[in-house]
């Protein structure tokens, strides 16, 4: 057996990036799979997260024999460097990296560069029961997957706030005017972070005039002319900021901090559950609650991808697998665990298993699907890497 | 018979030793080099046979780089001088009283401490919602929210700088205390005080010239890693814009590959920055003996002295109590249930903490102190290696110093990123050995500067009369040397675990991510700002720290006390 496992691996050897299993022969993935060691790059920054991720790990490691160990990063541009670095080095297998926690501009650059195995998402078990009329789990920030990555999360912008000390705010502008009369009680995390570079993005949706031009790649409209209510927007509101917008918050999670420390009264967030798991792990005041915009937020999905050059592309597929399975969906949307919204349609599931989802409490300070109003499609990548840059020059070196 | 024999054939091979002074700076030197290389090649071009200036240019125009530099350069500087300066002062007013052994004994477990979990504990003792606001609140400043105040990551980089000075005064002062006996301190400070010099102004006129060259080195490497680090610097640093050196890391981890260009040309311009500085501080030396020999000239005893030997003695505590403070809160972060503003201590305490992050710690400990222990080990064998080659063949102990110090004068920045590169065009996969031989680069310097002083300081007298006894070189050195030398190797591998535990950069880039140490963990978490998990993942950082301290302390006391005159050095 390892013999012949061998001399296929030999004879497919010039075909680097090509499967070295066929993913719909899930029978001969689950095989190969059997032993392998799967090295998981995701940001390691929330506790939450990295408590799941070694859940899912001992559970592929009990049933297909796949080991997950997780590369804790800080910066998902890591581990797409890594792999860079790998391909200019010449080393077309056994790279360091076999499976990603990516969206957006990192996922566009990895695929345009040909850094990527597949396709192979579509093919997996899995993906039976993934929603895809629902939701937006072909495409990632407008850019289709093409089957190169396989989501497994799904998440939306809300705002959690102090409900001891204010009231929910309908719209950007309501939230700017807010921070007028109470200077210093909100921030977001500096861009190129991607949860401040969301917030720049759900400003601007909210600010421009027609938010379909954002769909498109930036060198296709005026960019002065889209983007200068979001910067009239930010230099009004930069001086109301936390300490008047002279330091940020560097991440998503440093802001629960805050909160907590009653710092900031308000914060963005792209997990709809953040605040009650963070209530429940102390790390929030218990009077924390969530809103979100009457026009809508920005919705996204997470997305798992392997890179051409990984050495256990079978036990990623099965891990990916296993993260796609409604087992794995169910405990990630427990808001006790993750509270990451499903990328199920659970309406098609068996009985059992959608009356689970269905009876999943909701956590204390989390909005009800039909209370998170409109989902929002991200824009096309090149408008964070714009905007990113732009901000850096007008906030980010003064 | 044996022994003729083995005399024998030593003498056939007197060379044997010969190689080690060399191979041991090929092992600190070679990694250096390649590093460096690696990271010109792609910033100029150089790797294809052309030179651009394109990535040069790019970072001109990159609109934080003046400010970036100014920080790099100013705390750098500041918080050089405020270590140094202090340290001057504590040993001046008080070192030979008890009150100094109490000091002293408070400081030198600090430098065990890594400097990321220093920089965590003050950042939460200082801020405006940190735990002396919170000790003060709302009672004395009627605080019942925290003000909107910039203290932490200010523009100005002064708690950047106030935490590298707490960080930096137990290295400089051990560098000094180990220097000491070589100036003759006791003597000079007697003959200035017969002269009716006052405490502190004796020493700075006797002593300190003779002490500052021989901690000269010392300062340089204090001067380089202020100016060039990473960890604390995200901690505590601005961000609007970072530090270089932060900088430089956030270039190099950009998902545009073409930001790695533009990392490599600042990485560059660090190192001449860091090179200008060191400059411009000789510059400053000169001057300072200048204006220092005209100040002996006067006979001026010293009016001030009451004031500046409590200065010394407040900065020196103040600095020690604000790092062991911060670990303390850290602790208290570590079992605290819901702990919210403007309560000094939390609403209860659990192990829920603990249960969570302890067996991923436990895990990374292992990791941690397998990669501590083989590079000590290989320290260790290098240097007394080098050192008894030292001693047999007569050779000169002070010309290779500089080399010595190199990997610790050039910012890690500057050829680190080159070394990643590098394993990787030579095919070599990362993981653990590639982590271990970095490592060892950082680890060396250390290991030897602990260990020559006690060596050379060895009394001759013990090896002739083994000699004399009829004992070989290999004899006497594992017979009578390495025994009697025990306490002194003992806190030589401690320094060397202290600093390898320490290591975040070298770990990060060399292991590809795939070596999780407490280290890599710690900072990874710190991005995540959850104070219990900071507090967790420090406290098992600090404690593999400590324990070869308290080891070091502990083995000579049992092994010697029966011995109590073998107990050199």
């Amino acid at each position: 057996m390892r013999s012949a496992l061998l001399a296929s691996t030999l004879l497919l050897a010039p075909l680097a990036g090509q499967a070295q299993t066929d993913p719909s022969d899930w029978e001969a993935v689950l095989q190969a799979a059997d032993g392998q060691t799967v090295y998981w790059h995701a940001w390691g920054g929330s506790t939450t997260t990295n408590d799941f991720i070694s859940w899912a790990g001992d559970r592929v490691a009990e049933d297909y024999g796949v080991t997950v160990e997780h590369v804790k990063l800080t910066d998902t541009a890591d581990a797409v460097t890594r792999v860079l670095s790998e391909r200019e080095a010449g080393q077309d297998e056994d790279g360091a990296v076999d499976l990603i926690w990516i969206n957006g501009a990192n996922f566009a650059s990895m695929k345009e560069q040909d850094l990527l195995f597949g396709p192979w998402a579509e093919q997996l078990p899995s993906w039976e029961y993934v929603d895809t009329e629902g939701k937006t789990v072909q495409t990632d920030f407008t850019v289709p997957t093409e089957g190169y990555e396989a989501p497994w999360a799904m998440a939306q912008v809300v705002f959690m706030y102090d409900s001891a000390d204010m009231e929910p705010q309908p719209s950007m502008e309501a939230i700017a005017d807010w921070a007028a009369a109470n200077p210093g009680r909100f921030t977001y995390p500096q861009p190129p972070d991607f949860l401040g570079t969301t917030f720049l993005k759900q400003a601007l949706i909210g600010l421009v005039e027609d938010p379909a031009v954002l769909q498109q790649p930036v060198s296709e409209s005026d960019y002065e002319a889209v983007t200068a209510p979001l910067w009239a927007y930010l230099e009004e509101l930069t001086p109301n900021l936390w300490r008047q917008g002279r330091a940020y918050p560097q991440t998503g999670p440093r802001q629960l901090q805050l909160m907590n420390d009653d710092e900031i009264d308000l914060a963005i967030s792209f997990s709809p559950n953040e605040a009650s798991t963070a209530i429940a792990n102390f790390q929030l005041p218990e009077s924390v609650r969530t809103f979100v915009l009457e026009d809508g937020t920005i919705g996204n999905a997470s997305f798992l991808a392997i890179p051409y050059n990984s050495g256990s592309k079978e036990g990623a597929m099965v891990l990916a697998n296993f993260l796609m399975s409604p087992e794995a969906q169910l405990r990630a949307q427990d808001p006790e665990v993750l509270g990451y919204g499903t990328v199920l349609d659970t309406d098609a599931l068996p009985e059992e298993q959608a009356r689970a989802f269905e009876t999943l409490p909701l956590g204390i300070a989390t909005l009800s699907p039909s209370e998170l109003g409109q989902v929002l499609d991200e824009p096309h990548p090149s408008w964070a890497t714009a905007l990113n840059e732009d901000w850096q020059e007008r906030y980010g070196t003064n | 018979m044996r022994d003729v024999a083995r005399r024998a054939e030593e003498r056939a091979d007197p060379w044997r030793l010969r190689p080690l002074p060399l191979l041991t700076l090929a092992a600190m030197l070679g990694p250096v080099a390649a590093g460096l290389w690696w990271t010109l090649a792609p910033a100029t071009g150089l790797d294809e046979g052309r030179l651009s200036a394109g990535a040069f240019r790019a970072v001109a125009d990159w609109p934080g780089i003046a400010e970036a530099t100014r920080l790099s350069l100013a705390t750098g500087l500041m918080a050089t001088l405020g270590a140094l300066g202090i340290t001057t002062l504590i040993l001046a007013g008080w070192s030979g009283t008890r009150a100094f052994a109490a000091l002293e004994r408070l400081l030198s477990p600090l430098l065990a401490l890594p400097h990321a979990a220093a920089a965590f504990g003050i950042a939460f003792l200082i801020a405006p919602s940190g735990w002396i606001a919170r000790a003060l609140s709302p009672w004395l400043t009627g605080w019942e929210r925290p003000p909107d105040l910039l203290i932490v990551q200010d523009p100005w980089g002064l708690a950047l700088t106030a935490g590298l000075v707490a960080k930096e005064v137990p290295f400089l002062l051990l560098m000094s205390l180990a220097a000491l006996p070589q100036t003759r301190a006791p003597e000079r400070q007697r003959v200035a005080q017969a002269l009716g010099y006052g405490r502190v102004t004796g020493f700075l006129k006797t002593t300190f010239p003779g002490l500052y060259a021989q901690i000269r080195l010392p300062v340089y490497v204090t001067l380089a890693y202020s100016m060039s680090t990473v960890d604390v610097a995200v901690i505590l640093g601005p961000n609007t814009p970072p530090t270089l050196s932060v900088q430089i890391v956030r270039w190099m981890s950009d998902p545009d590959i073409a930001m790695r260009d533009l990392a490599a040309a600042a990485a560059l311009w660090q190192f001449a920055l860091v090179a200008g500085a060191i400059a411009l501080w000789r510059l400053a030396e000169i001057a300072t003996a200048a204006l220092g020999r005209r100040w002996i000239a006067t006979g001026s005893r010293g009016a001030a002295d009451p004031a500046l030997r409590a200065a010394g003695y407040l900065t020196g505590l103040a600095s020690a109590a604000a790092v062991i403070a911060g670990l303390l809160g850290l602790a208290l972060w570590s079992v605290a249930a819901r702990w919210s503003f403007p309560e000094a201590l939390p609403e209860a305490l659990t192990a829920r903490s603990w249960m969570r992050h302890g067996p991923g710690a436990l895990d990374s400990f292992a990791v941690t102190a397998l990669i501590a222990a083989i590079a000590t080990l290989a320290a260790l064998v290098l240097t007394v290696g080098s050192l008894e080659a030292e001693t047999r063949h007569g050779l000169r102990p002070s010309r290779a110093l500089w080399l010595l110090y190199l990997p610790l004068l050039i910012p890690q920045t500057a050829f680190l990123p080159g070394v990643q590169i590098g394993l990787l065009s030579v095919g070599l996969d990362t993981g653990l050995g590639p982590v271990i031989a970095t490592h060892i680069v950082f680890v060396l310097p250390y290991v030897f500067l602990s260990l020559a002083g006690p060596w050379r300081a060895f009394d001759p007298r013990t090896l002739t009369v083994a000699a004399t006894l009829g004992a070989g070189p290999d004899r006497t050195l594992w017979r009578i040397r390495l025994p009697m030398l025990i306490p002194a190797l003992l806190t030589a591998a401690a320094v060397g675990t202290a600093v390898s535990v320490g290591q975040y950069l070298p770990t990060l880039l060399a292991g590809g991510g795939r070596v999780a140490t407490l280290t890599t963990e710690a900072v990874a978490l710190a991005s995540g700002g959850d104070r219990r998990a900071i507090g967790v993942w420090s406290l098992t950082q600090t404690l593999v720290a400590f324990l070869p301290f308290a080891l070091a302390l502990a083995v000579p006391a049992v092994l010697f006390r029966n011995r109590r005159g073998m107990a050199h050095g």
